[in-house]
């Protein structure tokens, strides 16, 4: 005998699935536990960290390039966080930290880019492409304002005029 | 006409821009080290690793060198086309085996000594030339990427193109595809040969 497919059983099977879904939640995430790595041991040295944090912050991650390397998660960005900290013990300064990174990986590696003469297109693009198109607007709505004829209306045009505006009224 | 000047100019500009602008690779970062001389390392030889290697090694010889590891997979892509470079006796190429045990990622390096590591990497490379072919005159192992930072790397492959003087005339990014090494690396090989 078929069972109907009535609202009971549609009310069972939504169960039966809502009961799985939560078992599958519960089973992945006590599995997943194994997988979270214990956080890093806090640093011996916090003024150490502290620079660390301000150069980094101004260094970008060659991997995931629109983030800092402070920032970033990825294996190179460790490697070179390990490496700047060596050299911030070292007691390099920070102006000779940023020549090493630049001399190796370029002045990509800058997360602000610096003011070269290469860079002045991407430093005053916006504003010069701002500016154009506000020039250009203002020129347009001149030419639009001169177009405009304030000269008033002779008395023939007058007449022809209310004839055509009052012709409606007399029909209505 | 005149008012359908600017947009026009403003389109074509555009055009123009996005046709240079599409061909470019955004993530590629130039390197500074070209044109400047190969940064020196202390390197072990895979396969002889109480020996070790020097660029200073190959002065007075057009040399290459890949950076490469078993876990990487554009390495496998390029791989063929390296064993192929090999049989030309113009150009040697030179592994270096990048962070082989740290770079995988499947270790967790808290639990792994360095004579460990240095084990595996010897094992994992060695394995992995052995099953796809070794084009390398020789490999060095370079276990946490230290020469890798001197050399600017950031991905791998990448390969350098080395002049007799161990100057670095060339740095490409990525797998070397078989137009890039006709294109560029054998010309400039042969220049440099000269």
């Amino acid at each position: 005998m078929i069972k109907p497919f009535t609202t009971e059983t549609r009310r069972h099977r939504g169960n039966l699935l809502a009961c799985l879904a939560f078992l599958c939640v519960l089973c992945v995430s006590v599995v997943n536990t194994g997988f979270a790595k214990e956080a890093a041991p806090l640093a011996q040295d916090e003024a150490a960290e502290k620079r660390l944090n301000a150069i980094s912050s101004e260094l970008r991650c060659l991997v995931c390039q629109n983030e800092s390397l402070s920032g970033s998660n990825a294996e190179l960005a460790h490697d070179l966080r390990r490496e700047i900290r060596g050299m911030i013990q070292a007691g390099k300064s920070d102006s000779e930290i940023m020549e090493f990174m630049v001399s190796r990986y370029g002045d990509f590696v800058l997360y602000r880019p610096p003011l070269k003469g290469t860079t002045l297109l991407l430093w005053f693009g916006p504003a010069l492409l701002f500016a154009v198109g506000v020039g250009g607007l203002f020129v347009f709505l001149r030419r639009r304002a001169r177009a405009i004829d304030d000269t008033p209306l002779s008395d023939a045009e007058r007449r022809e005029a209310e004839k055509l505006l009052h012709s409606d009224e007399s029909k209505s | 006409m005149n008012r359908f000047i600017w947009p026009l100019v403003g389109f074509v500009v555009l055009v123009a821009l996005l046709a240079v602008g599409l061909k470019l690779n955004p993530r590629e970062v130039p390197s500074p080290l070209v044109g400047k001389p190969t940064p020196a390392f202390a390197l072990p030889k895979l396969g002889a690793m109480d020996q070790t290697f020097s660029p200073q090694d190959m002065q007075g010889k057009v040399w290459l060198l890949n950076v490469w590891a078993s876990w990487c997979v554009s390495c496998r892509q390029e791989h063929p086309i390296l064993v192929e470079i090999a049989k030309n006796k113009a150009i040697t190429l030179v592994g270096l085996n990048y962070k082989e045990v740290r770079g995988d990622g499947g270790f967790d390096m808290d639990k792994i000594s360095a004579d460990t590591e240095k084990g595996m990497a010897v094992e994992r490379a060695s394995t992995w030339l052995k099953r796809h072919g070794d084009p390398y005159a020789l490999s060095v192992v370079d276990l946490d990427g230290r020469v890798g930072i001197d050399y600017g790397v950031y991905g791998v492959p990448e390969t350098y193109v080395i002049d007799k003087a161990g100057v670095i005339r060339l740095k490409h990014i990525g797998p070397i595809t078989p137009d890039v090494f006709s294109g560029k690396i054998l010309p400039l090989v042969a220049e440099l040969n000269k």
